[in-house]
């Protein structure tokens, strides 16, 4: 079970916990005008990295708020944990890469 | 040498030391007509068909470890065709019609039981589900029948219909012709049929880059060099979205962890599989009295090959409410797999984005039951450069066209 910092509760078990997967993906503004294509890029289209990635959770069981994480995905360490709107620690490019 | 009484009693005469490899170690040549990615049970039942359908024997399966040692040789191993749209049914049967004569067409004992597979219902939600989907599976001529409690009960003594109270048990769907299979025997079966027609099965030999030109697959990187190839298969299930990340596009899947679990072995129990959705459990026998129990995945995207322990903790806590006489059981081993999910829980066949490369992924929680016919279907596709029938549905466009084909209820958790 992983322990997760929650950024508004702090450390707590990952039961109290539910995934959100891939973070930062903007809803496109544009929508009318976007290709079938573009709607699967951001609807269904993911990273999904073997090392850093840049993901969210919400503390479910907690506070009830969303926020980011940036954890490994090999080893499932949890390299930070951040508030919704603030800077990710890595970047997009950064995503992938081993620590 | 073909296996046979005769062979079996000469090889008791020598003390069985001269049995022969069933797979040779080559070296890679620079060239092949197809390159395999990946030695699991898809990709080397894929080049198995290449050469004994197609006629291409000029083959190379490429596999970063040992073969059999992904998803193939990690699973439960429950076989079955049950699933509720026409596209997986046609795909799931097909694969399912194979395994029934798998062992004679490979001329090694790949254990396939029809021993039957259970899918209980705990609720009335459950029972209509079920029997919706044992309707649509008649209609695609797949033997599916619905049992009421007492009926489950009949098929599987074993089983508490009480529960324990938090689990009763209120019907089963049952296909007779689901059961279970040896995982390796498949893997070893495909590889010794496939290098038998001259397919090089080259293990320790990770893909690591590609050679595209003008949009078009010219051959892989290995750790073993440069191999060139115009046709390119890549069948690598938990690492499929890193290989694509290296071709230079993006797939819809996510990798977690599911994780299985063996006890100690006991004198025959149960004779069937026993799968609950609702509770994320799934329980068979195996030959050596082993019971072999599926738990759930995590709930995160991992690489790691375990899952956490309070998954199998709550998995474990349903098989005692549901069996309790197994609850001084001991459990030998557990281990994990990274499973490649798709969000509508059906597999990717087909073409990719780069000319001559073509995916077989998505299988998720449950492939190892489709590796004869998504092996079949693959082969053909790649002789023939065009989606076979039955793969054409299951194509990666089918995520901008909107057509999903959602088998959550027949896939989500059960395997
Ligand atoms: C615990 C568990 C239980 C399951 N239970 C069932 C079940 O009961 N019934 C069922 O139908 N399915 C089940 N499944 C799913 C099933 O195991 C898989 O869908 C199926 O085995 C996938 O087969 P494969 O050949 O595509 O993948 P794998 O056997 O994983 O083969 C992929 C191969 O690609 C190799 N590879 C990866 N990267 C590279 C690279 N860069 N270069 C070269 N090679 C590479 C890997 O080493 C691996 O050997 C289960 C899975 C797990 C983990
Ligand atoms: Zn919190």
């Amino acid at each position: 079970m992983l322990l997760i910092d929650c950024p508004h509760c702090g450390p707590r078990n990952e039961s109290e916990f539910h995934y959100g997967d891939q973070a930062h993906i903007a809803r496109p503004e544009n929508s009318e005008s976007m290709s079938d294509q573009e709607w699967a890029e951001y609807v269904y289209l993911r990273e999904n990295p073997k090392g850093l990635f840049r993901e969210r959770w919400v503390h479910s069981a907690g506070c009830g708020r969303w926020f980011n994480a940036v954890r490994d995905t090999v080893s499932s360490r949890i390299v930070a944990t951040y508030k919704q709107g603030e800077e990710a620690p890595i970047s997009a490019e950064e995503e992938g890469g081993l620590l | 040498m073909r296996y046979s009484a005769f062979s079996l009693l000469r090889n008791t005469l020598s003390h069985h030391k001269n049995w022969p490899q069933l797979w040779g170690s080559p070296d890679p040549q620079p060239e092949y007509d197809v390159i395999i990615i990946g030695g699991g049970g898809h990709g080397l039942a894929t080049a198995y068909y290449l050469a004994s359908q197609h006629g291409i024997n000029n083959v190379a399966v490429l596999e970063k470890a040992w073969i059999g040692g992904g998803n193939t040789g990690r699973n439960t191993t429950i076989v079955r065709s049950n699933y509720l749209w026409d596209e997986s049914a046609k795909l799931y049967e097909t694969a399912l019609k194979l395994w029934e004569n798998l062992s004679q067409e490979l001329n090694y004992n790949v254990m396939f039981s029809q021993r039957g597979v259970m899918n209980l219902c705990h609720n009335v939600h459950d029972v209509r589900e079920t029997k919706r989907r044992v309707n649509a599976n008649r209609l695609n001529g797949i033997d599916s029948e619905f049992l009421d409690a007492q009926q489950v009960k009949e098929f599987c003594p074993a089983i508490d219909l009480r529960g324990g109270g938090r689990y009763p048990v209120m019907g089963a769907s049952l296909q007779r012709r689901g059961g279970t299979a040896r995982h390796d025997a498949v893997a070893w079966g495909y590889a010794r049929g496939a290098a038998k027609r001259g397919v090089h099965i080259i293990q320790n030999c990770p893909v690591t880059g590609f050679d595209i030109e003008g949009g078009a697959i010219k051959g892989v990187q290995t750790a073993k060099g440069p191999i060139k190839a115009k046709r390119v298969g890549m069948v690598v299930a938990g690492h499929s979205s890193v290989l694509a990340n290296m071709a230079g596009f993006k797939l819809p899947l996510h990798c977690r962890p599911l994780q299985a679990l063996v006890s100690e072995p006991v004198k025959p129990a149960i004779d069937c599989v026993v799968m609950s959705n609702a509770v994320h459990a799934y329980i068979s026998q195996s030959d050596k009295g082993e019971l072999v129990i599926g738990a759930g995945t995590d709930a995160y995207c991992s690489y790691g090959q375990r899952g956490s322990m309070h998954n199998t903790e709550g998995t474990l806590a349903a098989i005692c409410e549901m069996f309790p006489q197994f609850r001084r059981m001991k459990m030998l081993r557990a281990w994990g797999g990274i499973v490649d999910t798709c969000p509508d829980a059906s597999p990717i066949i087909g073409k990719t984005p780069v000319e001559g490369l073509y995916i077989n992924c998505g299988w998720g929680t449950g492939g190892f039951k489709a590796t004869p016919g998504s092996g079949w279907v693959f082969a053909d596709t790649i002789a023939n450069e065009r989606p076979h029938a039955l793969a054409e549905p299951f194509a990666l466009s089918r995520f901008s066209s909107g057509y999903l084909i959602g088998e959550h209820g027949a896939a989500g958790v059960a395997h």
